[in-house]
This record gives C-alpha cells, structure tokens and sequence, in this order.
C-alpha cells in the first residue's frame, strides 16, 4: 500500500464537508483521508450519494454556497481549504484542473470552443489572445478532434457529446496540470465513446505525466485504467489499496457487493412456440428537418425497414448506442409516432397506422416505462395518484377506493411500502421512483411492456435489484419486454434474443448467448469489447 | 440575418393593416360622435362640419379615404384639437414621450439589472432580501402615489428639482418623471435578473468557469450573465413599447406634453383621428421591439439562428 511520500502532490487529510440543509446538517463526507502521487491514477470508487465527488469539488473549492468544510486538503504542502478565492484560483485552472460529468452542459454554450479553451490559458498560462488561439488548435489536434482548425470556432451545440468530453480535457491539459480530477467523465457517453476517451485519457497520461484522480462508479473503467482505489461509502473510505489486490481480494463487504453488482443471470426459456404478441415488418421512420426556404428537406432516415417479432412472454433487446433509433423504433411500434410507415401486427390485429381514439383500448395492454425517473414522475402528484391516474381513463368504473387497493398492490408488488402512496416523488432516490413508474405500469395489468433505457440512470447496485424486479415480475405476470438499452450487460441479463442496432439497421440479431459469444458483425464485437463485461460464471 | 428582418417587417404589414381595420370600425360603434356637446350645435353648422370632416359619407368610404391618407403617411386632421393634424400632435409629443421613456428604461435596465445580481449573489443574505423588499415596493406601489411623494418631498419641502413641466427636456425637469416611471420596472427586472441568475449561477458551465479559476468579472458577467439577461431581453419588448408610448399618469400629474395623455383624450372626446393614430403609433413600436428582441437574442444567444 502507498503511503505519503515526497512525490504525493495531493493530500486530504480528514476531510469532512456538511451541507446546511432545511432538514438540518447532512454529512456528506466524514473525514475522508487520500493523497495522490505524481503521475499515478487513484481511483474514487462509489454510488451515487457516496460523498466521492463532494469531497474532490471540496478540494477544489467548488462547493454549493451551503457548504461547509473541516480538515485539511495539500496540494505540494499548501493548504487549499479556507484560502481566499484569489489565491486558490492561481492553482485550480493551473495546477490542478477538472472534468465534469456532464460533458453536455459543461461548456458555455453562447461561445465558442477557441474562447473557453484560451480563457484559462490567458489567466494562468501567461498566454496572450493570440498565442492561446493558437494553442488552443493544438489541443484539440492533440485530444483528436479532427479539423482542429475549423472545429476551434464552433460552439458546443455544434458538437456530439464525445467531442464535448475531449474539449473539456483539452481545457484541462492546456496549462500542462500536476493533477486532473475527472468526476464520472465518461458517464454520460456511449459505450464506444467511452472507450475511446478512456483511451484518450491514459495515453495522454502516459505523455504528459500528471496524476489523475478518476471519479467513477464503473468498476470495469477501474479495474482498466487505476493503479491505486479507494472505496467510499456514505461519506467514508471503507477500503483503500492497489487496484490488483482490491479486485481480487475485496475486504470490505460493501467492495465484495460492488464487485457482485453487475448484473447477473439469464433468462433461459426462450418460448419459441408461444404466440406472437407483436410483429412489426419493415418498421420505418422518417424525419425531415427543414432547410429552408425552396430548398429541398433533409430527410433523416431513423428507423429504416426493421422487422420484428416478439413472443409471449419473452424479452428482446435492442441494443445500440445513442442515435441508433431503438427508441424510436420502440414509439413506432406501440403507433406513438405518426409518421411511421410499415405494418404492426399486435395479437393478431394489425394496429398500423390506427388512429389515436382506436388505439385507446390497446393502451391499457402496451406500457411504456421510460429511462428518466425524475422526468417522467409529475413532481405535483402524489405517488397514489400517479399510479392509479391510468385507471381513471382505462377502468373507470373504480371507486376511489378500489383505486386505492389497487395502487397498494402494485406498490407491494414492486417491493415499496404502501404507506409511500402519500407521498410526492421528489422525497424518492431515483431506484425508488423507477419502482414507482413500474408500479405505474403494472397496476393496468399490460401484456407488453416496452422498457426504454429503465436502469441507464441508476447506480449498479440498484440497477441489479431492478433487474431482478423485472425478472420476477415477467415471471409471474407472463409479460412479454421490449427492452431498449445502450447497456450490454443489462440486456445480456434480461434478454432472450438481442438485436444490435446502428444508424437505423438492424446489423446483428440472435439468441442472447450467441451474440454475447460469437458476435458476427465488426461493430458488435466493439460494442461488447467496450462494454468490459465482467465475465460471469452464471453464464 | 437581414433578410430575416425584412421579412419581419414585410409580415407587418398586413398586422397593421388587420390592426388599423378593426380599431377603425370598433371607435365607429362606440355611441356618440366628435362634435356631440352638452348643447347641441345648431343643424346648420353640424351639418358643415360633418362634411368637412367626411363625416357624411358612408362608413365605407371613410375607411377608404382614411386609409388612402395613413398610406401617405397622413394620419388626417385632429377632430378635437381644431387647428393641428394628427401629424402635428405627434410631431410635438412622440419626442417627448421617446426621450422620457428611453431614459427610464435604460435607468431600470442598469439599476434593476445590478440589484438582481447583487441579490444573486449574496442570495439569502442581508443584500438580497434588502433588493427583493425594495422589489415588492416597486411593483406593489403605483405611480400615482409614488409620484405625488416624490413631488412633495425633492420639490416642496427640500426645493431640489421643479414639481412638473418639462422645461424642454431641462435635466432637474426630466428627474422625478424618469424616477417614477422606472421605478416599476426597476423592480420587475431586479426580480427577473435575481432568477435567472440565481439559475446561471448554480449551472454546471459556470461551476466549470469557477473550476478553471477564472476572475469574478469573467465568471460573473461573461458566464453567467449572459444567459441570465434572455429572460429580461424577453420582457424588455413590450415593456419598451409600453414606456416609449408614454404614460397618461406620468404626464398629467408632472404636466409633461407626451403622446400618452392623447389615449385618453382623443378616447373621451371621439376624436376619431387621434385614436387611430395613437393606435398605430403603439402597434409600431410593439412591433419594432419584438423585432430588436428577437434579432438581440439571437446575438446573446447562438444557438438562435435566423436561417
């Protein structure tokens, strides 16, 4: 184990941070101890909620006016914590930089990239204007962003979310940093993009020397990239240690229970001779994006002449990275999208292109449970209420009171409290309300369900345990899932049959384990790669 | 860009056209005409003044004539103000009401838009619910009691600054209106200024601003800032319009000869002219002022684009 030596540039030393709240003080961080060398990667390893990116935006003097510290943070022997912003700004932007989760809202969107990356140069570096212009082309050639030249003078909006996260660490290396704190930096990207930042990130690493400080709660980009790991759990460190020891001799239960997170298990019975409960051929949607005036319309082409069927009871995946039109694909299928073309057959009626008024009685049948569990609750009604508001249009023959029955129900079927109906969805973690939009669905009884993306915003632990809820409830109800998802571990854990998707093709589809084993195609073989399944002996 | 505006203001037309039409038919149905006095005028002489009105034409060929005129820039003779055209009136007043307005609304632009920042930033501190007090006054007290106040106080009792008149636009003359006219504006962009900045503050390209150690002044005007003013360039359309157009309580109490005091006279006296002609001038610029906001956010704002 490391310990504190003259090449540690970073030392925190029991750091605790406090947030005044109305409900009174939340301790976020309790006296947290990590140093960081020259050059070394340390990993903080944790759940949301977990204090690992307080106790960093601490350091960095970054936290929300709430806030408050004690204890100590170095960096190279000077005490960072309770120094006038002044002084502190002449080491954060120069010594010590960041990137942030949100690659998408990080940037300024009203200017350009050429003019956020010289901002800190011209501030610390001792650039002028013009010698940061240029500079700031070379960072961006040097974080591989093609056409650095031209790129330099778009504005954010103008980018993908990949070239975003680089401009970001182009930002963070331009005044060459003794340390680079990124907090989730990949959490928000594709699987294929995560890779290759990752990538980006330990190359540069290996050119340029800094210490890098990797917030994450991806054990799979741990393991990969980290020499050093610190576990943290509630505002604690619970372990610390060198990757290789903590991967494979995990002391801690809660590491042992990280470790285990992924998602595991098969569904096994494939019912090939079950009867179809929906079946979409040459499935196409198309989107025209106005140009201009007598100019002719760009056409984009998002689901394009997609053929699928699903049985009773079975699940498929449709796997394939954001852009990809599986969501689409999923509207277009349950008739929400108008200008989907193609035939759907639904039990034996063909539903294509029904109208809204003959589609209502299906609706009952045909859920829908989307990726964002903050989003897609009404903050405005209480937990009852949304559960039982489908009742009110599809069996309005209910009583309150039977309303009321039905909504304990469905809450003890998604494993919650029913003493929770009372409450609003904002008092709710995000595992919470995803339960809740399941319940949501459950309480009309549906055949299919069409899952878009239900785990993408849940930690590993949580995503497990909703898994395994949906499992269970397929099991029971004899439902059949389309389930949508950029997460291939997920999908290997739910599915039956996969199909990979990209630009609007289907380019792979099969027997789960087949796919997962001998993929055909190039692009899925980058997907599952990418990924960095942990393999599973359930297998 | 420009062909964006152009169109703007070619898409006026038939707004203007749609506006002067219906206010020109509704004026018609209201009761009562513009030589109606308690004593009515001997047959003869209405009967002369009607026709020299064209008063006795049919309605139909009034609108024809009137808008015949209003396409030559001519917006007919003032009914109750025997000896000037509608032309002249404005020609006169509009200046005033421009000057007056223009010099609130940059007054409440700076002042609003410095005390919602402060109040932003020391949010939930002693300045910030000094700022949204003063904010509540602003907008719950109205002119006509600010006004008098001001009045009796800076001009009665201290003498500082004149009680009225506008002494051809004289800066001690110009004070108190400007004040008064502001104040409530003042008050609803300070509030305005304070969300959207609290807002700005808080978002995640701001925390990265503050994590690269940029200055305050970067930080503060060019991050946030920024993005914080679209909602008041927002407000600031019609409420431009609104003050430019001038304000009956702020003229009549201060003695100011501003167009907005014709609102309600050519409306008591069916002076049918002037009506009209205060209805188009205020449609102008309503329309003008949606137009610079528009064009404005588009420069605040890239992602806004015209074409």
């Amino acid at each position: 184990m490391s310990t504190i030596n003259e090449n540690t540039v970073l030392v925190i030393d029991d750091l605790k941070v406090d947030f005044a709240t109305n409900a009174g003080m939340v301790n976020a961080v309790k006296g947290v101890n990590i140093h960081v060398d020259a050059g070394e990667t340390v990993a903080i390893v944790g759940e949301s909620g977990s204090g690992k990116s307080q106790s960093m935006m601490a350091a960095m003097g970054l936290l929300a006016q709430n806030g408050q510290t004690q204890g100590s943070v170095k960096y190279k022997g000077q005490e960072l914590l309770g120094l006038s912003s002044r002084k502190l700004n002449q080491i954060r932007g120069a010594k010590i930089t960041m990137i942030f989760q949100e690659p998408m809202t990080s940037l300024d969107p009203l200017y350009t990239i050429e003019r956020q990356l010289c901002e800190p140069m011209v501030e610390h570096g001792g650039y002028t204007w013009k010698t940061a212009r240029k500079r700031a082309v070379e960072l961006l050639d040097l974080v591989g962003i093609p056409e650095p030249a031209r790129k330099v003078k778009a504005y954010p909006y103008e980018m993908s979310g990949g070239q975003r996260q680089r401009v970001m660490i182009a930002m963070a290396l331009a005044n060459d940093p003794d340390i680079l704190i990124a907090d989730e930096p990949t959490t928000a990207l594709d699987v294929t993009t995560q890779a290759q930042i990752l990538e980006l990130m330990a190359d540069l690493q290996k050119r340029l020397g800094m210490a890098v400080v990797f917030i994450t709660h991806d054990l799979g980009i741990v393991e990969r990239i980290s020499d050093r790991v610190y576990v943290m759990k509630s505002g604690e460190v619970v372990e610390e240690g060198d990757t290789k020891e903590i991967f494979s001799k995990p002391a801690h239960p809660y590491t042992r229970m990280l470790l285990d997170a992924e998602p595991t298990g098969r569904k096994l019975d494939t019912n090939e001779d079950k009867p179809v409960v929906l079946e979409g051929t040459k499935v196409r949607v198309e989107f025209e994006t106005e140009t201009g005036f007598l100019k002719p319309n760009h056409v984009l082409r998002a689901v394009n002449d997609i053929s699928i069927t699903v049985r009773e009871g079975q699940t498929v995946g449709i796997v394939g990275e954001s852009g990809s039109g599986k969501s689409t694909l999923g509207r277009a299928l349950l008739q929400l999208l108008p200008n989907a073309d193609g035939r759907v057959v639904y039990c034996g009626n063909d539903i294509s292109g029904w109208s809204k008024r003959q589609m209502r009685p299906l609706r009952k049948e045909m859920q829908l449970i989307f990726q964002d569990p903050f989003g897609s609750l009404s903050p405005r009604m209480t937990v009852g209420q949304i559960i039982t508001e489908g009742l009110l249009v599809h069996e309005p023959h209910l009583s309150a009171a039977e309303r009321d029955q039905r909504a304990i129900q469905a809450l003890e079927e998604v494993s919650m409290d029913p003493a929770m109906r009372n409450r609003y969805p904002h008092e709710f973690s995000g595992g919470q309300r995803q339960r809740i939009a399941i319940a949501r669905t459950m309480v009309l009884k549906p055949k299919l369900v069409v899952l878009d993306e239900p785990t993408s915003a849940l930690d590993r632990t949580i995503q497990k345990q909703v898994i395994e809820l949906l499992r269970g409830l397929q099991k029971e109800n004899g439902l059949t899932y389309l389930f949508i998802s950029h997460d291939l571990a997920v999908v290997r854990a739910m599915s039956d049959t996969v199909m990979v998707m990209k630009k609007g093709e289907v380019i792979e589809a099969g027997l789960t384990d087949d796919i997962f084993r001998n993929p055909k195609e190039e692009y899925t073989r980058e997907l599952i790669h990418a990924a960095v399944l942990r393999d599973d002996e359930a297998a | 860009m420009v062909r964006y505006i152009l169109g703007r203001l070619l898409s006026a037309i038939p707004t203007l056209f749609l506006i002067i039409t219906i206010s020109f038919f509704l004026m018609r149905v209201a009761p009562g005409g513009p030589f109606d006095l308690e004593r009515p005028l001997e047959a003869k002489v209405m009967e002369n003044l009607n026709k020299m009105y064209n008063l006795d034409k049919s309605l139909w060929e009034q609108y024809i004539i009137y808008m015949k005129n209003v396409l030559q820039g001519d917006f007919g003779p003032s009914f109750f103000f025997r000896d000037f055209s509608i032309n002249e009136l404005f020609a006169q007043s509009l200046p005033i009401s421009i000057q007056l307005g223009l010099s609130a609304l940059t007054l409440a632009l700076i002042v609003g838009g410095i005390m919602g920042v402060s109040a932003a930033i020391k949010q939930n501190r002693g300045v910030d619910y000094a700022v949204m007090t003063a904010a509540t006054l602003g907008v719950t007290i109205p002119n006509f009691v600010v006004a008098p106040c001001l009045t009796l106080f800076l001009g009665v009792y201290l003498g500082w600054l004149p009680v009225g008149g506008w002494g051809g636009g004289a800066f001690v003359n110009v004070i108190l209106p400007v004040v008064t006219l502001a104040l409530p504006q003042i008050a609803v962009i300070a509030r305005l200024t304070r969300g959207s900045m609290i807002e700005a503050l808080r978002s995640n390209h701001v925390r990265t601003a503050r994590a690269y150690g940029l200055s305050g002044y970067t930080i503060i005007v060019v991050h946030a800032l920024r993005g914080a003013i679209l909602p008041v360039v927002s407000y600031m359309g019609p409420a431009a319009a609104a003050l430019l157009t001038g304000s009956v309580v702020i003229e009549t109490i201060f003695g100011i000869p501003g167009i907005g005091r014709y609102f309600v006279q050519g409306a008591l006296n069916r002076d049918y002219t002037l009506v009209m002609g205060t209805v188009v001038v205020v449609a102008c610029f309503v329309i003008i002022f949606n137009l610079i906001v528009d064009v404005l956010y588009a420069a605040l704002d890239p992602r806004v684009r015209f074409d």
